[in-house]
């Protein structure tokens, strides 16, 4: 068993997808290979996971926190999605092996795949299938939550006015893109 | 060159530009700002469509989306052909082709028209009198021949090219209906910073505002004004203004369903657009401002073509410079009709006279002879004659007693009447607020709100245009105030223009014909007329839903919107009753009809429901294999070489597989990381297994059950660490497991120090099952040592798998030595590639999810949701000693020691042998005990599976039998159309019963 195959390369599920892109009206780029945790725990393994990633995981609901290029999205009371950027996996948990705090950690990198969603008509088009309020006064940057795309569960981040973080099932990554693709299509035309 | 009753100007149409179209084939020009109806009028054209029990010869009624009659198909092409609609709703764009429908061979000369000399026989309620027998009749004979004759339009045959978008949409006021009061009311939100969204059927703002050449605010003309609050509104940030979008229905907590129609008003379609969109608008609170409909007034042959309501007439004649007719006779019985009379008469209409039913002379009709205009005091019309036109109608006085005078007959081709206008309250009823009567006016007015709604202008009772913008600015008011605090400063606009009468005359105008006979249409859509309301209450119909139901008045497409006020006024007449005694019938949506398309949205097609599939889809699809949906999975079948069919492909990856190898993607199973200190205790109590002691790298065969103790999901469970535990799940199964667990931590066991998360799509996985496994994964995993001894059956590890972290199972759902080989999915397709071509060089094949499925029915193990069905226990399905029965408590432990679910009689998982080894068994078939049973004999249970097994070289079940464990040996039967089939109750097992395969 000495001759391992070669490392293959990572693919996607967005990444396998074409972009959507229509000016400046609308953009669904993809995020491509991420890192990515579930942390689990309560009390003091919080505080612990916050020294261990590196960024404080917010204790207010559906609030997302950033450092450093790695994010912290608040999912529930004990549960957290944790951000990093592609091949931070094996230093992520081993940071957090040192936590003694009962408490769970998940990769689960592979099991979401993410789109950036863009544009002055980007609330337009993720209300195409998202029922809850886009407005900034009521999703504000910074808010993120679980919630539904058409029939797809996501986790929906808004990084600016106009930009949107989607994360979904990694199979789901083409129904998506085909809704989204649908929706968009009325603003496929020249600036 | 204009057209015939086009006025020489005037009306909110472009002159400058000309739209060609056609009905029925003639080709006719119109202007943009008509809609068809406009159109077609303005060409002379009064005969739209016949009527649907009768056949009669039908015009315009109306000038909105409550015409009743004049429904026409509109073709763009096979695909885009939408029957029944509106022609008063259909905009007019170049090249418009519509026709009429309900006619052959055509709408002069129309067969159907027979039905009208047999009008007696055709009295309501006739189907349920005339079609009871014989009784045989029914399905064959009546049913397709009513089916074929009953109906408007037909549907497109071709399949809808068409997009439809939907979209969610929230606001602190949303207002429906822009007229004055809708104008008002939004204004005065958005002003108190309120977020707006503001709807209107229509294509231009305004409502009543845009007929009413005398309406003036603020010193500015009134369709003017609208158009300038219209334009300011759209400026802001704040509010939407959907035109051409009806609120067509009202769903829970303010949640009201619009439908904006896109492009159907244009010529050429762009591709980019929907054509419709659904808005799904959850609004703080909603301000109706939905207006009035005029009432038609009932009386003798009303339905002619050129009989039509004197607002519809003012509308044509304000808002597309179309005079309805050119000699006008106004039945009316209430003054805003005299209006029309003397626009009418100004656009140079000659007007015969007015003819009002009451006996005094109000303001209005005295207006109307200083005018120059006849006007007849307690006159009615008690006839009209003409074929596709109104002719002449016959006047008659209606003396203080009652008495009836016939009097004079009029020539005519125009008839405007009014009895009065009907708040438009269907959105509030909808919404469950409660309608109340007001005895004075006779009206239904909105009381007591159910949602946080209001009423304001017309459709509350308001009358005047000051009266509906004073409401309209409360309403909008109140509405933001309560949905945001904001406020906003008190407006008082001066306002003047034409009164309605919220109320007037209800029911049959008084006349001296013969009650029995003569038709005064009541509900012009469904052909119900007077006369068949009184025979319903005479045949002992009280309430108006039973009345509604036997002679189908309001329940065609327009939902009675004209005709229902009438049509209780009959009844309660004919009764004695007031009106709120009879009742009033439910509002329903949706308003005006919407296509299934905007429901459907983006729902068909490849997007009908999201498509899963797993990373080795594509190299699966390449090699020709047909995929199973499994959930929403798409799961390879099998992999066909040349030339096999599906048996043959089945039986050789069967015989690769347990001579050599085989391969096949398990990405699908569900798959739940259960960590935390209290792991092991977690799963001890949710699974019947015991738990507690399974050792690190070890398996366990974990079956979940619910606490009514019956079997609910199975799948292997390995143990990572200490702390950690990897747990499978059926592949349907995987939410509904992982919510069940979720809600037992949650509610139940709080206290536990354990957590799950979902990794079902973490990890690819492929199973390499088959004597050649170990060879064939060996030069691919590093870091455990796959023999026997270090690594055996229902073992797990940590490990490198090509080089990447992976988990690696030793498990066996085919009896062979086998592996499941878990590495993070976006490496899934090249796992797949490189155990297949390894698998391959040694002899082996891929397989699917058929060959997967024999295989392990030949090892008699059970497909939870196949072979069970929700009522077996563990034991019921030989699973007995899987059961920790010395655990304290587990899920199901109490459910499944009921008595019930331990006695003898209990169905129980068996396996079957055809007497005839080449015969293969239907899965669902019945098992009876004798070969023919009589009629309703008990079955004793069902095939569950059933194969042909290319290893066993023959045909193999399992079946669910009561018993079933203490008949080993004994004969049952599968009786079938075909004849009784003889099986043999035999252990499930039918392949290496003592499992020395496992170990290769």
């Amino acid at each position: 068993m000495a001759d391992l195959a070669l490392r293959p390369a990572r693919v996607d599920a967005f990444g396998a997808l074409p972009s959507l892109a229509h000016g400046s009206r609308f953009a669904a780029t993809p995020v491509g290979p991420a890192t990515r945790f579930v942390f689990r725990g309560r009390g003091p393994a919080i505080d612990a996971a916050a020294t261990a990633f590196g960024v404080a995981l917010p204790r207010e609901a559906c609030r997302a926190a950033e450092a450093a290029e790695r994010a912290a999205l608040w999912l529930g009371p004990d549960e957290w999605l944790l951000l990093a950027p592609d091949g931070e996996g094996e230093a992520i948990a081993a940071a957090f092996r040192a936590i003694e705090a009962p408490h769970s950690l998940v990769e689960v990198s592979h099991r979401n795949t993410a789109v950036t969603l863009s544009g002055s008509e980007v609330t337009k088009v993720i209300a195409s299938g998202c029922p809850l309020d886009l407005h900034l006064t009521t999703f504000p940057v910074g808010m993120c939550t679980r919630t539904l795309y058409a029939k797809a569960e996501i986790v929906l981040w808004r990084r600016a006015v106009d930009r949107f973080r989607l994360e979904c099932g990694r199979s789901f990554a083409p129904y998506v893109h085909g809704v989204l693709a649908d929706a968009a299509a009325e603003f496929a035309v020249a600036d | 060159m204009s057209a015939a009753f086009r006025t020489a100007s005037g009306g909110r149409i472009d002159r400058s530009k000309q739209l060609a179209f056609t009905f029925d084939g003639v080709r006719m020009i119109g202007h943009p700002g008509d809609t068809l109806a406009s159109a077609l009028t303005a060409n002379g054209v009064r005969l739209l469509a016949r009527s649907f029990k009768y056949h009669r010869p039908r015009g315009l009624v109306a000038a909105g989306s409550e015409e009743p009659n004049a429904l026409v198909t509109v073709i763009r092409d096979d695909g885009r052909t939408t029957p029944n609609l509106a022609a008063t709703t259909v905009e007019l764009y170049d090249g418009l082709v519509a026709v009429s429908q309900n006619r052959w061979p055509s709408l002069k000369w129309d067969v159907g028209a027979l039905n009208d000399l047999f009008s007696p026989i055709f009295v309501s309620g006739f189907y349920y009198k005339t079609f009871m027998w014989p009784r045989s009749f029914w399905q064959k004979v009546y049913e397709p021949r009513i089916r074929a004759a009953a109906g408007f339009g037909e549907a497109p045959k071709a399949a809808d090219p068409d997009r439809y978008a939907n979209r969610f949409a929230h606001c602190d006021v949303l207002v429906i209906g822009v007229g004055p009061a809708g104008l008002a009311a939004a204004r005065a939100a958005a002003d108190a910073g309120a977020r707006v969204i503001l709807c209107d059927e229509n294509p231009e703002l305004g409502g009543s505002l845009l007929a009413d050449p005398s309406a003036v605010i603020d010193g500015e003309p009134g369709a003017a004004w609208a158009a300038s609050i219209a334009a300011d509104l759209a400026a802001r940030e704040t509010v939407t203004l959907l035109t051409r979008t009806t609120a067509f229905g009202w769903y829970q907590d303010n949640m009201v369903g619009l439908l904006e129609r896109v492009t159907d008003h244009l010529a050429d379609p762009p591709d980019h657009l929907p054509r419709e969109r659904l808005w799904q608008v959850r609004a703080k609170r909603v301000v109706i401002a939905a207006g009035a409909l005029e009432r038609p007034l009932v009386f003798p042959e009303n339905d002619r073509p050129g009989i039509m309501l004197a607002d519809a007439a003012r509308t044509f004649l304000a808002r597309h410079g179309v005079a309805a007719g050119s000699r006008a006779v106004v039945f009316t019985a209430t003054d805003s009709a005299y209006a029309a009379a003397i626009e009418a008469k100004a656009a140079g209409v000659s007007v015969a006279l007015v003819a009002d039913l009451r006996r005094e002379a109000s303001p209005a009709a005295e207006a109307a002879r200083a005018a120059g205009i006849r006007v007849d005091l307690a006159t009615t019309i008690e006839a009209t004659s003409g074929g596709l036109s109104v002719e002449s109608v016959r006047l008659a006085r209606v003396a203080a007693n009652g008495s009836i005078a016939p009097g004079e007959t009029i020539a005519c081709d125009l008839v405007l009447h009014s009895a009065g206008f009907t708040p438009t309250v269907h959105l509030f009823s909808q919404s469950r607020g409660k309608l109340r009567f007001d005895a004075d006016r006779g009206v239904f007015l909105p009381g007591e709100p159910h949602e946080d709604a209001t009423s304001a202008g017309a459709c509350n009772g308001a009358e005047t245009l000051a009266a509906c913008l004073a409401a309209g600015h409360a309403a909008g008011a109140a509405a933001a105030r309560a949905a945001t605090g904001g406020e906003v400063a008190e407006r008082a606009y001066a306002a003047e223009g034409l009164a309605i009468e919220i109320g007037g005359h209800f029911g049959e105008v008084p006349h001296g014909r013969d009650a029995s006979r003569v038709k005064c249409f009541v509900d012009l859509q469904h052909d119900v007329t007077a006369k068949d309301i009184r025979l319903a209450t005479r045949e002992g119909f009280r309430s108006i839903e039973h009345v509604k139901r036997f002679t189908t008045t309001g329940m065609a497409t327009d939902q009675g919107k004209a005709s229902n006020m009438n049509a209780l006024a009959v009844a309660a007449a004919t009764m004695g009753l007031d009106v709120p005694q009879v009742g009033l019938t439910t509002f329903r949506r949706p308003y005006t009809p919407v296509s299934f398309g905007a429901f459907a949205g983006v729902n068909r097609g490849g997007l009908f429901d999201p498509i899963r599939r797993t990373p080795s889809h594509d190299a699966a699809a390449a090699r020709g294999a047909p995929f199973e949906d499994v959930g929403l999975w798409k799961r390879a079948w099998w992999f066909p070489r040349d030339g096999e069919d599906r048996h043959a492909a089945v039986a050789r990856e069967c015989r690769t597989v347990r001579e050599t190898v085989g391969v096949f993607d398990a990405s699908t199973l569900g798959k739940i990381e259960v960590v935390g200190p209290d792991a092991a205790e977690f799963l001890n109590r949710m699974y019947v297994n015991p738990f507690l002691k399974l050792g690190v790298g070890r398996c366990r065969y974990g079956i979940l059950c619910r606490d009514d103790g019956f079997v609910y999901d199975d799948g292997v469970i390995g143990r990572i660490a200490e702390d950690r535990f990897h747990v499978t799940t059926t592949t349907g199964g995987a939410p509904r497991v992982l919510m069940m667990m979720e809600d037992y931590l949650q509610t139940e066991w709080p206290e536990l120090d354990v957590w799950l998360t979902s990794t079902t799509e973490q990890w690819a996985v492929v199973a390499i099952q088959g004597p050649e496994a170990r060879e064939v994964i060996a030069p691919l995993v590093a870091g455990v040592d796959l023999s026997t001894a270090a690594f055996p059956h229902m073992s797990v590890a940590d490990c490198r798998i090509l080089g990447l972290p992976g988990r690696l199972f030793r498990v066996s759902f085919t009896g062979e030595l086998g592996y499941e080989l878990n590495v993070p999915a976006d490496y899934g397709a090249a796992l797949w590639d490189a155990l297949l071509a390894r698998a391959e060089a040694l002899g082996g094949c891929a397989y699917g999810t058929e060959t997967m499925h024999v295989l392990r029915a030949e090892k008699g193990y059970i497909i939870v949701g196949q072979d069970t069905d929700g009522t077996l226990t563990p034991a019921d399905a030989g699973l007995a000693r899987a059961v920790g029965k010395s655990k304290p408590d587990f899920v199901g432990k109490a459910g499944m020691a009921r008595p019930d679910l331990t006695g003898p009689h209990r169905k129980e998982i068996v396996g079957l042998l055809p007497d005839d080894p080449k015969c293969v068994l239907d899965e669902g078939a019945q098992i009876t005990a004798e070969a023919n049973p009589a009629k309703g004999a008990h079955a004793l249970g069902h095939v569950t599976s059933a194969y042909w097994s290319a290893n066993v070289g023959r045909g193999i079940a399992l079946a669910m039998v009561e018993g079933g464990r203490s008949r080993m040996g004994t004969k049952l039967h599968v009786p079938m159309p075909t004849g009784p089939i003889a099986v043999t109750v035999v252990d499930p097992v039918f392949w290496d019963k003592e499992g020395k395969r496992l170990d290769g």
